[in-house]
């Protein structure tokens, strides 16, 4: 079950590609984390993967099956999105934001089944979410909130999670537990699970792969450790006023 | 639970507006009548038939039809102040009338409405349906380059404007009578329709009402905004398609029938949200077709209390009740931005 993009060429239309002839892989019961500086097309790749902008070219595979080649409704019963822009919820209470994400599995009136309701408790107790299931979203903090949106997106019951930057609005806690979460998520539901951060000293801590993309529209990936002894990262991220030290993992003051 | 109580509450609005008029009839006579027994004053069977019912319907059909395209159109532009009146739809259905009537010559005499009466009724739905489509199709076709909420809201108020100085033009040139009555018919009314009218009013809001209500499930999806419910399989194009269609047919039908009717639209869906205290619209949309039904009728009843000198135009009631309640929303809510 394992995520294949090949010869993946992403940008928007009537622009410049961003990315050209990407060719990547994610395994299930890993956290695969995607990092580059900003404008690298972190973004985009990943609204690529996840079907919400139109490859200009090559492939997105799951399992071998060509997601972007399927219906909507069909992959999002495979596909399932954490999206970074800030939405306001109204009146819902976590439990019904969670059960937002039964809706590629309920009928044409979206009555919820007895299974649909044990998909949305699930998806509350495995982000430890169940304390706060019946309190309205927008009375949660930024932490518990980011909680709620990533047991949405397990309640759609996908064999692909995508998020994008979902620590972004995260205080320094909640960004190590929620990103450890993902690990764990991965690791439990033995799912493909990609993130995009910018928190690049956690991600190299936590994730199982990376994903790094250059300024220069460059690719590589592998193991966290293989990629920061290489000097891959620092290549990546090195700047007039921050170097990437490969022997503490971390970015030091020139 | 909540929206039985919203259930029971428009009836008792119904038999309200029933009762009351410029004569009161007794509440066992109003009850009696509409039960098909006879009362105990004989005049009270010819009022209610020919005058309070219609004109309750109308009331009824006119609030559900409003509060539940306000609803939809709040969701779908993700902004409390989204609603055919606001949007422009309401101008756009008028215009559409009074380009009919312009067209056609219209009728001979009686009221602006009542001048479209007869085989003429149906084509000025159909004219304000349109006219109320293409407003909301050029907002709709502006959303797509335009993020901002807060600016498809003024382009709606614009178009609005575009629209009422068209109608002001055509009212130039047709003769001063007809723009007097135009006048009035812009006040809003729920007294002008028949028992004729009622036959193609009631059928046209009830299929926008079915449309819309079969929407909800896509409805839901687009909260977590449009990105989100294109992420779990929804076709944005066709619902918002779907959901302009059905708010233009709800919203041109009122047009057409009661004039330009303000604020209930927008007041509606937020009476509702407070009523139920929920943003799901498996809930929501019978809610806010319910409490639009009941607010438009306690409309009614206020504009006919049998102590004024007249009947009180509907907008001057409905402005009245919908501005302090928008104006409560807005100052509550901390989530309006742009």
């Amino acid at each position: 079950m394992s995520l294949r993009l090949h010869d993946l060429t992403v940008g928007h239309r009537r622009g410049p590609a961003v990315l050209t002839g990407v060719t990547l892989d994610a395994r299930p019961g890993e956290l695969t984390a995607l990092l580059g500086p900003n404008g690298a097309g972190k973004s985009t790749l990943l609204r690529t993967v996840a079907g919400l902008l139109p490859a200009v070219s090559g492939t997105v595979a799951l399992d071998g099956a060509d997601l972007l080649a399927l219906s909507p409704a069909a992959r999002a019963r495979r596909v399932a999105v954490v999206l970074t822009e800030r939405v306001d919820p109204g009146l819902l209470t976590a439990w019904e934001l969670v059960a937002l994400g039964r809706h590629p599995h309920t009928g044409a009136r979206g009555t919820l089944r007895p299974a649909d309701h044990a998909a949305v408790d699930a998806a509350l107790v495995a982000v430890r979410a169940s304390g706060f299931a019946d309190r309205r979203v927008g009375r949660l903090s930024d932490g518990e909130r980011q909680r709620v949106l990533v047991a949405r997106a397990l309640a759609q019951a996908p064999d692909l999670l995508l998020l994008d930057e979902p620590t972004a609005f995260l205080d320094a806690p909640s960004r190590v537990s929620v990103t450890g979460l993902l690990r764990r998520l991965a690791r439990e539901r033995g799912i493909v699970v990609v993130v995009s951060t910018h928190d690049v000293e956690l991600a190299l801590r936590v994730a199982d792969r990376v994903w790094l993309l250059d300024r220069d529209g460059g690719v590589r990936s592998g193991p966290p450790a293989a990629l920061v002894d290489g000097g891959a990262v620092g290549a990546a991220f090195d700047s007039d006023e921050l170097r990437f030290d490969a022997g503490s993992s971390t970015f030091v003051m020139r | 639970m909540a929206v039985g109580l919203l259930g029971v509450g428009a009836v008792v609005a119904l038999v309200l507006a029933v009762a009351v008029g410029p004569v009161v009839v007794s509440p066992y006579d109003t009850v009696a009548v509409l039960l098909g027994l006879t009362p105990a004053d004989p005049a009270a069977p010819v009022l209610i038939g020919t005058v309070r019912v219609p004109r309750a319907l109308t009331a009824a059909l006119a609030g559900a039809a409003l509060g539940v395209a306000g609803l939809q159109l709040q969701t779908l532009f993700r902004n409390p102040l989204a609603e055919p009146y606001v949007l422009g739809v309401s101008a756009g259905a008028s215009l559409g009338v009074a380009l009919a009537v312009a067209g056609t010559g219209g009728g001979a005499a009686g009221t602006f409405a009542a001048g479209l009466a007869g085989a003429g009724r149906a084509g000025t739905v159909v004219a304000a349906a349109l006219g109320a489509g293409i407003v909301l199709g050029v907002v709709l076709l502006l959303s797509r380059w335009v993020r901002s909420g807060v600016v498809l809201l003024i382009v709606g108020v614009m178009l609005g404007s575009l629209a009422t100085a068209a109608v002001s033009l055509l009212l130039t040139l047709v003769d001063p009578q007809r723009a007097q009555q135009f006048v009035v018919w812009g006040l809003g009314s729920f007294s002008g329709t028949s028992g004729a009218d009622l036959a193609v009013f009631a059928p046209v809001v009830a299929v926008g009402l079915v449309v819309a209500l079969a929407g909800a499930k896509a409805l839901d999806a687009l909260l977590l905004g449009e990105d989100h419910a294109r992420s779990v399989g929804v076709r944005i194009g066709r619902v918002r398609l779907v959901v302009l269609a059905s708010s233009a047919v709800l919203a041109g039908a009122v047009t057409a029938y009661c004039g330009p009717v303000a604020f209930l639209g927008m007041a509606v869906p937020h009476l509702a949200r407070l009523a139920v205290g929920s943003s799901g619209h498996r809930v929501l949309l019978p809610a806010a077709l319910l409490t639009g039904a009941g607010v438009a009728l306690a409309c009614a009843v206020a504009a006919h209390l049998p102590w004024l000198p007249g009947p009180v135009p509907v907008n001057v009631i409905t402005s009245v009740v919908g501005a302090p309640v928008v104006i409560t929303v807005l100052i509550r809510s901390r989530t309006v931005n742009a």
